[in-house]
């Protein structure tokens, strides 16, 4: 295959990347723009293999091992994985990108050929694409390892917050510089792998601490975020192996990270540099715990009176939260939505776009369960209607339905949109017990004269719900 | 011993009006009172003393006998002087007083040892509504200020096309957006005319246009209400700007109702002699305030005049002319007032000064005089800090699934900025071939801008694991990196090396690549409506 035949696959395949993002912008494209993504993918590896830059039968023979072995492990994993788990194979995923990325640095450094031709400025801007690339990999492949940790609980989800942590930061990105300006300066591969080590486990350890820092419900963040990486990483790769493809994909997958990191910081009315420099409230947690008590009496109910309450109503918008996914609650969700729906009540699900640990990981769940989408909403597509519902219902939820978000301007997560709960006939809220949310602020939510609390698990109680419907 | 209740005839001239009607007589009996009605009472509403007795009431032929035998006098007027003297001590009277104009009324009142409920003064609240007098005698003034306007008016109200031609539509312009206002835009409207209205409180907007009015407003940023649902005198700045407004109107209009009262004040000088000297020939005002001075500048109180081609109405017995109407409405609030006074429907009443509706209602107690009462504190314009919080959240929630609201001027331009001077940097120092890299960067950026904008919330999870699968394309690169080149044999390469990590890049790409796909696959296929 000629180059020109190569380079003409690869615009090929471009685009078709393109239509796949495209194609997600509703449920309907959805599944073609999957299938254009696996073509586009499909053309691109073909075309490399078979074009000019693959030589010999021997480098095909390894190409195909390596490949079935990635195939058949990726495979494995894309049927065995649960839905509630889906976010921390996305973050494991992340970390192979970062790790292939940081492979292909150091495979390009050691190689003579690739910068054989050049001279001059271009020579230190291959070097400098080298060094950020394998910078942009490691961090990448750190961070979603510790996610992935944190995402599935082999790490504890609180924050991890060292003394001077920003200072650690400012002084391993210092120490990064400088050994980035010694490594241009090396005379040798020898010298300048040494530099190109050191700065790797500096990066290393900068995406550890990073994402310890960061706690349980800031995921959704720290997930698209490593998301954008993965992808500036790919593109960086591209720059160093001057590919148009590389830096084209890596391009697209990092802006969307990006979008998404913004619209998940966006709906907790956070800044991205706050979330990503850790903690919550840090510094105004004093004052969070100091606010006021809210006023009022948790009333307590029990399953069958919940079922009477969902009987009567006529419209209900249930809200789902991190606790139905911990408690795998969704297909009982589902079967109390299908009872209902089935005597004419209008039942609805609105989703936060924080809710849960991944963005639209809540969709997901419900999609596992087959709950049809149309009745999943956001958040600001379902908030106006609260006053006209009868029966709102909380399961797992805590900040996300928190009034204090717009009534007290002290509170921590003050100007966080939420899902405007309070507004509907009767709230009702499933916990396990009273224990405040991530954010450690109380919800004035539980002590509404028209909120009821129905503790415990919420699958069991679901299941007792459902029962009490039936019944 | 249930009380008496002695319905007078009213004696103010003009007056056709009566205190109770037949219907209103029997709700009273079934109270537990005893009715008492003056002979001749009901003949100016053409009620028969007849009608009044088959419902149960007594006929008293004698004037004196009537208020001197009664506990209870309803009266639609405030009391003559030799009235007052006929009323028995420790009597209760029931009418209209208008205790601001009338102070020596009240004085006299007082010395007589009375109780006196005035009408007028029934607090304008909520729960008081169904015996606030004065707002069913506005309501028919309102009606009936249209009818007089077109009986003076020389034309159609309705707008026709017919075989001898087209009629325009008249166009008819309320000041004063009150009961009576709103009672004349929707009869005016009701009739087929244009109608417009103004008024100081801008909340009235949509009621005026509820009736059919389109509403003028003043373009003056004042509140112009006050407490109790009634305007208040506003600012100079204020009535200049109206004064335009009304002056730009009497040119283009036909007719002119104007309705504005200030309470325990004057009416206000809303139409000068210019602005009715600006009026077409023929056209009509009908002036509502004309008992209270007017607010026209010509009005002549009591009659209709014509000045300078206009016919102005400045009847002030509005209400008595609809007599039978006003008659039935006047005593049923009267008959409401007496249950809130006989709440155990025993036929005696208990003047509960703790009761916010009859306080305010009452002006004489046992003689001693107990008005004006303490301000009521509920009005019907909305409290004023609602309007700026929607906007601002407004602002904040966009940026879902679309792009966020434009950013500042100063922002945009702060940002082009930046990237100008990055792009001038990088156009000085960087080789052609990086170049054309960069381009191809920067605007694949700008595409997964573009197009990720448009992806539903729903699909976020979807679009993440898609993105992942496609940075496998980092594959590409381990690819290329296998095998060493054929061109390549001079140089001392590492093999080994690379071709180990290279083969790893691939294994692990290649994870993600057919995982990434097979489980946005799965996950798609599960969204279903």
């Amino acid at each position: 295959m000629s180059y020109s035949l190569a380079t003409a696959s690869y615009i090929g395949a471009t685009i078709l990347f393109i239509l796949c993002l495209g194609g997600l912008s509703n449920q309907e494209t959805a599944r073609r723009g999957n299938l254009y993504g696996m073509i586009g993918m499909a053309i691109a590896v073909v075309a490399t293999i078979f074009g000019p830059y693959v030589a010999g039968f021997g480098g095909v023979v390894w190409v195909i091992f390596a490949m079935l072995i990635g195939a058949s492990v990726g495979l494995y994993a894309a049927r065995k994985v649960q839905m509630t788990q889906m976010p921390e194979l996305v973050a494991l995923m992340h970390s192979l990108v970062g790790l292939a990325a940081m492979l292909v640095g150091f495979a390009t450094y050691v190689d003579p050929i690739a910068a054989s031709h050049l001279g001059g400025a271009e020579k230190t801007i291959h070097e400098i694409e080298i060094y950020v690339g394998i910078l942009i990999g490691a961090v990448t492949f750190s961070g979603s390892v510790i996610a992935f940790g944190k995402l599935s609980g082999k790490i504890s989800g609180n924050p991890l917050l060292l003394p001077g942590r920003h200072w650690i930061n400012l002084i391993g990105l210092l120490v990064v510089i400088f050994f980035g300006r010694q490594f241009l300066h090396a005379d040798t591969t020898g010298e300048g792998m040494a530099y190109l080590i050191v700065m790797t486990i500096i990066a290393l350890a900068f995406g550890v601490h990073m994402v310890m820092a960061i706690g349980g419900a800031d995921m959704p963040v720290v997930v698209s975020m490593l998301n954008s990486y993965s992808g500036w990483a790919a593109a960086a790769t591209g720059f160093m192996l001057s590919n148009d493809l590389l830096i084209v994909t890596g391009a697209l997958v990092g802006s969307s990270g990006a979008i998404l990191s913004y619209i998940m910081c966006e709906a907790m009315n956070r800044h991205f540099i706050s979330v990503i420099a850790g903690g919550f409230g840090t510094t105004s947690g004093a004052a969070a715990a100091g606010g006021a008590q809210p006023a009022g009496e948790v009333v307590p109910i029990l399953a069958p009176e919940t079922a009477e309450l969902l009987r009567d109503a006529k419209n209900v918008i249930i809200i789902p939260g991190y606790g139905m996914a911990v408690a795998q609650a969704q297909h009982t969700v589902y079967e109390i939505t299908r009872f209902l729906r089935d005597k004419g009540v209008n039942v609805r699900f609105g989703i936060h776009p924080v809710a849960g640990r991944m963005p639209g990981h809540m969709n997901v769940l419900l999609a596992e369960a087959k709950v049809p989408y149309d009745i999943v909403l956001e958040m600001d597509e379902l908030n106006d209607d609260f006053p006209k519902t009868d029966v709102a219902m909380v399961i797992g939820a805590n900040d996300i339905v928190n009034p204090g978000a717009q009534d007290d301007p002290s509170s921590p997560i003050a100007g966080m949109p939420v899902l405007e709960a309070w507004k509907a006939t009767t709230s009702i809220v499933m916990k396990r017990s009273m224990a405040s949310g991530y954010a450690g602020v109380d919800n004035p939510l539980f002590y509404k004269e028209n909120n009821r609390m129905l503790f415990g698990d919420a699958k069991k109680m679901l299941d007792e719900v459902l029962a009490a419907l039936k019944a | 011993m249930p009380l008496i209740i002695g319905v007078p005839k009213e004696i103010a001239a003009g007056e056709k009006r009566v205190a109770t009607v037949p219907e209103v007589v029997e709700k009273l009996i079934k109270l537990g009172f005893a009715v008492q009605v003056e002979a001749g009472a009901g003949d100016a509403a053409t009620v028969s003393d007849d009608a009044y007795r088959a419902a149960g009431a007594q006929i008293i032929e004698d004037t004196a006998a009537l208020w001197s035998s009664s506990d209870i006098i309803f009266k639609v007027r405030g009391p003559s002087p030799e009235e007052v003297g006929l009323l028995r001590e420790g009597a209760t009277l029931v009418s209209f007083i208008w205790p601001a104009q009338n102070p020596e009324l009240l004085e006299q009142l007082a010395a007589r040892k009375v109780t006196v409920l005035a009408m007028d003064s029934v607090p304008r609240i909520s729960r008081a509504q169904k015996l606030d007098a004065l707002s069913s005698m506005a309501n028919i003034a309102g009606y009936r200020a249209v009818i007089e306007a077109a009986h003076q008016f020389g034309r159609f109200f309705t707008g026709q096309i017919t075989a001898a031609g087209k009629v325009p539509p008249a166009k008819v312009f309320v000041i004063g957006a009150g009961v009576a206002g709103l009672a004349a835009i929707g009869t005016a409207s009701g009739l087929g005319a244009i109608v417009r209205a103004n008024d100081t409180r801008p909340e009235v907007g949509d009621q005026v246009t509820s009736m059919g009015g389109e509403f003028v407003p003043v373009d003056y940023v004042e509140e112009g209400s006050g407490v109790g649902g009634y305007a208040k005198v506003m600012s100079e700045g204020f009535q200049k700007a109206q004064r335009e407004v009304f002056a730009k109107q009497a040119k283009d209009v036909d007719i002119i109702i104007t309705t504005a009262l200030i309470p325990g004040k004057p009416a206000p000088k809303l139409i000068t002699a210019e602005m009715v000297q600006s009026m077409k020939p023929g056209s009509v005002i009908v002036d509502m305030a004309a008992e209270q001075g007017g607010n026209c500048e010509l009005t002549e109180p009591g009659t209709v005049t014509v000045k300078h081609g206009v016919t102005i109405i400045g009847y002030a017995d509005l209400p008595s002319r609809l007599s039978k109407q006003s008659s039935t409405l006047y005593a049923t609030n009267l008959f409401r007032l007496t249950e809130e006074l006989c709440k155990n429907k025993d036929g005696t009443i208990d003047v509960n000064m703790d009761d916010e509706v009859i306080r305010g209602t009452t002006v004489v107690k046992d003689g001693a005089i107990t008005w004006p009462p303490p301000a009521p504190k509920i009005s019907a314009a909305p409290p004023k800090p609602a309007a700026a919080k929607p906007a601002a959240a407004a602002t904040k929630s966009s940026g879902h699934g679309k792009p966020g609201a434009p950013s500042s001027a100063k922002r945009a331009g702060v940002i082009f900025g930046v990237a100008a001077l990055f792009f001038l940097l990088i156009g000085a120092g960087a080789p052609p071939a990086f170049l054309s890299h960069f381009t191809v960067f920067v605007l694949a950026c700008f595409v997964g801008y573009m197009v990720v904008w448009n992806v539903k919330p729903a699909l976020h999870t979807p679009l993440m694991s898609v993105t992942n699968a496609i940075s496998s394309i980092i594959a590409i690169g381990a690819l290329v990196q296998i095998s060493p080149p054929m061109d390549g044999g001079s140089l001392d390469r590492p093999d080994g090396w690379i071709r180990l990590l290279a083969f790893v890049a691939i294994a692990l790409a290649t994870i993600n690549m057919f995982g990434g796909f097979a489980v946005t696959q799965r996950m798609l296929a599960m969204f279903r409506k």
